[in-house]
């Protein structure tokens, strides 16, 4: 299949971007669409022009570092799946294809379509772990739980913190993932313990990194690869409140 | 100290909440009123005068009515407040399909709730204004004859349209708020979410078919075609 490309170029966060066009021909519909972007590489590559850069890294749809907006929408035309899953076969023939950065505020643009997602990671800096003991594991026994609330627990922890709920968002807020890893923790025994003192500091954090306010819209969990589920947001909102009146 | 300024997200939004579930509580009351509007008509310009003369007297009321203002300023203050700060941390893209993930009046709730402004400003000088501070004339139990001023009010049809498509805005500005509002209290349980999602619903349609009927229904029965 043909297909015209408009992919954001920008040299660094200080340059201005600008959308490029390309014309790739002979793309075959199993390649998935990081693939059409690596056929478009090498030919600019032996052209000897700057190749798109672009984050990526498991191919699987594991680790949520291939993250780009596809013709306006996060990851592209199929919700739930991450760029990596995406396939040219959901696209025609012959079709313009927009390829642009994950847009936020928090999120600095690095170059082209690699954008820096750093402030997640101190989100979860700054309360996103419980602080245990190292040695050798406990039995597994040793602290219940039912199975119900450890499947619960496990459906908030499925996030892979790829920042698509950020990139969907039309304030930018990092709700759902900062909500994500707080229910997680709260919801099992082990988390119980500092469930408060890690509210107020993720949020705190996710607050200082400039995101934006949550409006409900329910965008995040309309696009997320793992279907994290809004309720967390309600879930961290129940915990911050709990937290502010009893700490 | 950051309670009191505000100075976190998720406090902002409790106020919007707090203050918009107050304001959805309000609706409730005002329509239960409003509908003595839909009784025949003697016997509804007196129950009608009766029961507003009541409110006014009333010092619980009085109470209640300075909880509403101060709602209906912290309420608008605050979504300018989360707007202004919303703007500087979204993210803009060249080309923008993103409204597929979610409704559109969810995205939306400023420019509606401007248009609930700009009509909260028609009608409180149309009834609220002209009840407390002009001259109304008394019906045949003393009572400021409120219930004239109302079915006047609707004599042209053009401001009998103007309350029925504000009454739409409000009605989308509820379908999506008192959900967020919820949620932004902290329902997480999935049964109560449920519960709460259709609740907010039921209370949508109801509240918005209920204010948008009287004044359809006053113009028509004494106004005709």
């Amino acid at each position: 299949m043909k297909v015209h490309l408009k992919i954001w170029r920008q040299k660094d966060a200080g340059s201005a971007g600008r959308l490029v066009d390309y014309d790739l021909d002979q793309i075959d519909t199993h390649m998935s669409f990081l693939e059409m972007i690596d056929t478009l590489n090498e030919q600019l590559v032996l052209k000897g022009e700057v190749p798109v850069e672009f984050d990526h890294d498991c191919r699987e749809g594991i680790c949520g570092m291939c993250a780009m907006t596809i013709n306006g929408e996060v990851n592209g035309p199929v919700p739930g799946l991450t760029v990596c899953q995406l396939h040219m076969r959901e696209f025609k023939d012959y079709s313009t294809i927009y390829i642009e950065p994950f847009r936020a505020h928090a999120f600095p643009l690095k170059r082209d379509l690699k954008v820096d997602r750093s402030a997640f990671d101190r989100i979860i800096q700054a309360g996103g772990y419980i602080s245990a003991s190292t040695g050798q594991p406990a039995e597994a026994n040793t602290i219940l739980i039912s199975h119900d609330q450890a499947e619960s627990a496990f459906d908030s922890a499925a996030c892979i913190g790829c920042g698509a709920c950020v990139a969907t968002c039309k304030n930018s807020s990092a709700a759902l993932f900062t909500s994500a890893k707080i229910s997680h923790l709260a919801k099992v025994p082990q988390g119980r313990e500092e469930a408060q003192k890690r509210v107020l500091k993720m949020v705190a954090q996710m607050d200082a990194e400039g995101f934006g306010h949550c409006s409900n819209t329910e965008a995040c969990e309309a696009r997320c690869p793992q279907g994290i589920s809004v309720l967390n947001i309600a879930q961290m909102n129940w915990e911050y409140n709990k937290a502010l009146v009893l700490r | 100290m950051s309670v009191v300024l505000l100075e976190s997200t998720l406090l902002r939004k409790n106020l919007m909440a707090l203050t918009g579930l107050f304001l959805c509580f309000f609706l409730v009351i005002h329509l239960l009123g409003n509908l003595q509007l839909l009784l025949p008509a003697t016997r509804a310009s007196e129950s009608f005068n009766s029961y507003s003369a009541l409110l006014s007297g009333n010092i619980f009321i009085k109470v209640v009515s300075y909880i509403l203002y101060f709602s209906l300023i912290a309420h608008a203050v605050d979504a300018l407040v989360i707007t202004i700060k919303n703007r500087k941390t979204a993210g803009k893209y060249a080309y923008d399909k993103r409204g597929s993930a979610s409704k559109w009046y969810s995205r939306n709730m400023g420019i509606l709730g401007s248009l609930l402004l700009i009509f909260l400003v028609i009608h409180f000088k149309d009834f609220w204004y002209v009840y407390k501070f002009e001259s109304v004339p008394v019906d045949a139990n003393g009572n400021k004859d409120l219930y004239a001023v109302v079915i006047y009010a609707f004599a042209s049809w053009w401001y009998v349209l103007l309350y029925v498509l504000s009454m739409f805005a409000l009605g989308y500005h509820l379908l999506h708020g008192f959900k967020s509002a919820v949620r932004t209290l902290g329902v997480y349980h999935p049964k109560y979410a449920g519960f709460v999602n259709s609740f907010g619903i039921i209370y949508s349609y109801a509240i918005t078919f209920g204010f948008a009927v009287i004044p359809i229904y006053v113009h028509f029965t004494h106004f005709g075609l």
